[in-house]
């Protein structure tokens, strides 16, 4: 099957004072129609910027290259501001992580849902109404008639967030990325919405890449996951593949410092990853974790590995083979 | 919305109160101005005279008082140069500086808000700093000096505007060039920075990402926001207008009521000085008010509750 | 193994801040540009006495309007030609810049201490005291200035001492609301409450810790309320109802020589491009100030 969204060695570079940023560097992968892919990472390793740049909606000193970057297999790199402006909101639909400022305050939340009806569809009042009242309705939003007439200042951050599901949804996208979506809203309420935006994507039969840094939100929604670590991505597989059994040391890192209600100890230091990401400013020199990992070797300052491919759509990127990860760690560096 | 507007009429309520007791004590800036209108030849017997007949013998209070008792009558009292009745004076006087207030802010806002518009959208471009750099250049310029040099290229190098007086719509268009130019600058460095700060908006990202076209974008989502503290800006330029008015209106010998308290002020004709003051402050009063009001109608989150 | 030779320890470091403060003024264009020109000019006023060519109030009938040394007939004894009555045009250019600079920074001065004073009074203390000085801020807002201006000085009479107390006792309201926006900024800081719980006392914590995070606000209203006074200043005497005659204000010198605008253009471009460069400087090396001091505010 076709993959739905192809991306192959896509960067990002943002020239800032201090010199060239390299927000995403060289990143491959695909989602297929229907899956859930999660681009996991924490702050700052290039995971909203690769959304933006599919979007194309990065800021002007951004520059976007790549190899592929391709949608329904047309290339998305070469596309004017015209055209790309057709498939945003049509065909593929972006959430946002702030639900309080994201909508316009001067406009009611009926027309700001209809507007995107009128651009794409170009279909009359009632239809558009009809339709925004029903997927108000399917957000979880009742008395959807009246809520058309409000503005955004009189919802609450969870309900707004709600209106800003059911506006990507508005005609019917392929694919849906939503990046960090319930990172501002209450613990309560980020189950809720989870929940919800699975379903609509069953319902709907989209694709949808969540962007998120909360590995819980990862372990109950993805399909396949990508770990994102400094602007690369660092490991690829299924979510139950990765959680199983995972290979590169940032991973393993990441699930040590998750603290396990029965195996951890009262008391007990919780798991961290000792050292800093390195800067994105300017070259790196060798494998980007090498300052950080316990298995380190020589190499590793040297020369920025490839990704390992252990099967289809499973790999990690590292010099060092999975016998080797297996036994424990003992840094050797120069 | 409601509360919004109570609480802004009341101020401006108290506000014309305290300026109208203000304007009317200007009359005692000069010492005693029954001397003032008697001039240097009067004998104390024409002083008494004129204290009587003019009522400055009251206390002040009463004084205050029954003119502004007289005043909201519509009764301004009497010129002392051209002893007609000063509301009769301003009916033909303040016309003109209407006028020319309304053409100027029209002339100001229709170049202002374009220019800080692109200015936005491309900043650091030639665009940007030509706006930058016209709104610097008129902001030193002094407007009468500005206004004789339009006269000597428009009326005299290249005849093609009259130099002064009231007699048609031409007479306008210098004075409205002089006067709007003032304004130029801060509506369009606001328009710029609103413009600017509303397009890094979260909203605006929401609008590109759901595949609106710029023009929408621009006009629809972004300058519908960015427009709200023009609006009350360009209350406060006309405000500033109508005071500039009077250096605009004497050069170019307009007959507004710029000009009229102008020459009132010179021949000592306190009514009229006083009741031009008061009008222009009345004015930006209310001006004030509706741009408020106006604001906060703009803005749902005041609107509605 | 190459051994990289370790990087200076100024890279290191980076620039030191009064060097990065040195680098962003002299980088700055406007600043530099309005620097260049407002010190000039402060410094021919300052020296007007010494070389001014005649003086400025000397008149000669027949001098009378000698044309400046651009024209054809044009003199290099009076090298900006003579007024209607005969004076220098050049003293009195020079003699002029002084009236305007005085008047500029003597009104900047008051009406500086009045407005910076009930701003940073409203600002801190907020509550009722906070009401009335709005109040009164909006009260002032609401007359219309140039026009009280002018009737007072036409009511009390024009001289330069009247001039500069009218427009000081007036020009303070920008004063007052941005140095009390930037005082309510300020104290909602946590050092504030800091210094309060140490016991310093409210002047103390007014002068020191207040004060100087909201100095370079006061200075950039403080050019702008120069500029705006000088500008005020010129309008009134161009009106008859400011500086008198025959001092050279340079407001005066265009009313003097409107008359005569046709023939003798000079009369009016001189001090009018006079005026123009001062504001204008004054108003580029503001605007330096407050994009050198806080970029952020750049609007």
């Amino acid at each position: 099957m076709n993959a739905l969204l192809e991306v192959a060695d896509l960067s990002v570079d943002i020239p800032v004072a201090a010199g060239e940023l390299h927000a995403v560097r060289c990143i491959s992968f695909a989602v297929q129609p229907g899956e859930t892919l999660c681009l996991v990472g924490e702050s700052g390793c290039g995971k909203s910027m690769t959304a933006l740049a599919i979007m194309d909606l990065l800021p002007k000193v951004a520059r976007r290259s790549g190899k592929v970057l391709s949608f329904s297999r047309k290339s998305l790199l070469k596309l004017s501001e015209r055209e790309m402006a057709d498939i945003r909101g049509d065909r593929m639909a972006m959430i946002f992580q702030e639900p309080m400022t994201s909508l316009n305050p001067a406009y009611t939340i009926g027309n700001q849902l209809m507007e995107v009806m009128f651009r794409h569809r170009g279909v009359g009042r009632g239809e558009a109404r009809q339709r925004a009242v029903f997927l108000l309705e399917k957000v979880g939003i009742r008395a959807a008639e009246s809520r058309l007439n409000q503005y955004p200042h009189q919802l609450s951050g969870g309900l707004r967030q709600r209106v800003m599901i059911a506006m990507a949804l508005m005609c019917e996208p392929e694919l849906i990325i939503a990046d960090e979506p319930t990172t501002a809203l209450d613990v309560t309420i980020q189950a809720q919405i989870l929940h919800l935006l699975k379903n609509l994507q069953r319902e709907f039969h989209m694709a949808m890449i969540l962007i998120t840094h909360d590995l819980g939100i990862v372990a109950r929604v993805a399909d396949r996951l990508a770990v994102m670590y400094a602007g690369q991505i660092v490991e690829t597989g299924t979510a139950r593949e990765v959680f199983a059994n995972p290979m590169h040391p940032y991973t393993r890192g990441l699930l040590s410092c998750i603290p396990v209600p029965g195996k951890t100890k009262r008391g007990e230091f919780l798991g961290s990853i000792p050292g800093i990401v390195p800067t994105p400013i300017g070259q790196t020199l060798g494998c980007s974790f090498h300052n950080r990992c316990s298995w380190a070797r020589f190499d590793c300052a040297r020369q920025d590995p490839e990704i390992r491919p252990l099967s289809l759509n499973r790999g990690y990127r590292c010099h060092l083979g999975p016998e080797v990860l297996k036994k424990k760690g003992q840094a050797v560096l120069p | 919305m409601l509360i919004y507007t109570l609480k802004r009429l009341a101020l401006a309520v108290a506000v014309t109160l305290v300026v109208s007791a203000l304007s009317f004590g200007l009359l005692y800036l000069s010492g005693d101005p029954a001397t003032a209108i008697g001039g240097e030849a009067a004998t104390d017997a024409d002083i008494l005279f004129i204290r009587k007949t003019y009522g400055f013998d009251q206390p002040l209070i009463v004084q205050y008082l029954t003119w502004v008792g007289k005043t909201l009558q519509g009764d301004f009292g009497i010129s002392y140069y051209f002893r007609l009745p000063v509301s009769q004076i301003m009916a033909t006087r303040l016309p003109v500086t209407l006028i020319l207030g309304l053409t100027s802010i029209l002339f100001a806002l229709a170049f202002s808000i374009p220019l800080g518009v692109i200015a936005a959208i491309r900043p650091n471009s030639w665009s940007d700093r030509l706006a930058l750099f016209l709104s610097v250049m008129g902001q030193a310029m002094p407007s009468f000096w500005l206004g004789l040099m339009l006269i000597v290229l428009l009326s005299v190098w290249l005849p093609l505007l009259p130099p002064s007086g009231t007699e048609g719509w031409e007479y306008y268009i210098m004075p409205t060039i002089v006067l709007g130019y003032y304004a130029m600058p801060a509506i369009m460095r606001l328009t710029r920075a609103g413009m600017m700060e509303v397009l890094a908006s979260d909203y605006i990202r929401t609008a590109r990402a759901k595949g609106l076209l710029s023009r929408s974008i621009l006009f629809k989502h972004a300058l519908r926001n960015a427009i709200i503290p023009v609006v009350s800006i360009s209350a406060v330029q006309f405000g500033f207008m109508l005071g500039g008015s009077i250096v605009v209106e004497t050069v170019f010998a307009l007959q507004g009521m710029g000009y009229l308290a102008w020459e009132s002020i010179k021949r000592s004709d306190f009514p009229t000085v006083q009741a031009v003051i008061l009008v222009f402050a009345v004015i930006y009063i209310v001006l004030t008010l509706l741009a408020d009001l106006l604001n906060g109608w703009l803005d749902p989150r005041i609107r509605v509750n | 193994m190459e051994v990289r030779p370790l990087p200076a320890i100024e890279e290191i470091l980076g620039p030191s801040p009064g060097q990065l403060l040195r680098r962003r003024i002299f980088g700055h264009k406007g600043l530099m540009i309005g620097g260049v020109v407002l010190g000039t000019i402060i410094l021919l006023a300052l020296l007007a006495p010494v070389i001014s060519p005649h003086d400025p109030y000397h008149q000669s009938l027949t001098q009378r309007m000698s044309k400046p040394f651009w024209q054809s007939e044009g003199k290099w004894d009076h090298p900006l030609g003579t007024d209607q009555v005969g004076r220098d045009y050049l003293s009195r250019l020079l003699y002029g810049a002084r009236i305007s600079l005085l008047i500029g920074f003597s009104v900047a001065l008051i009406s500086g201490v009045i407005g910076t004073a009930l701003g940073i009074v409203a600002g801190y203390f907020g509550g009722r005291l906070d009401l009335v000085i709005t109040f009164v801020i909006t009260l002032r807002l609401s007359l219309p200035f140039v026009l009280v201006a002018v009737a007072v000085v036409g009511l009390v009479g024009g001289s330069l001492k009247v001039v500069i107390i009218v427009l000081g006792l007036l020009l303070w309201n920008r004063y007052a609301v941005v140095m009390r926006s930037a005082t309510q900024q300020v104290r909602n800081q946590d050092y504030v409450p800091a210094a309060q719980a140490v016991g310093c006392s409210t002047l103390r914590i007014l002068l020191s810790e207040i004060m100087p995070n909201i100095l370079n606000n006061l200075v950039v209203v403080a050019t702008l309320e120069m500029a705006n006074a000088i500008l005020l200043e010129a309008a009134l005497s161009f009106l008859g109802l400011g500086v008198q005659p025959p001092m050279p204000s340079w407001g005066l010198m265009v009313s003097e020589g409107k008359d005569f605008l046709f023939f003798e253009p000079w009369l009016i471009t001189i001090p009018g491009v006079a005026l123009f460069l001062l504001v204008l400087s004054i108003n580029l090396a503001g605007d330096g100030v407050r994009d050198v001091t806080a970029p952020e505010n750049r609007s």
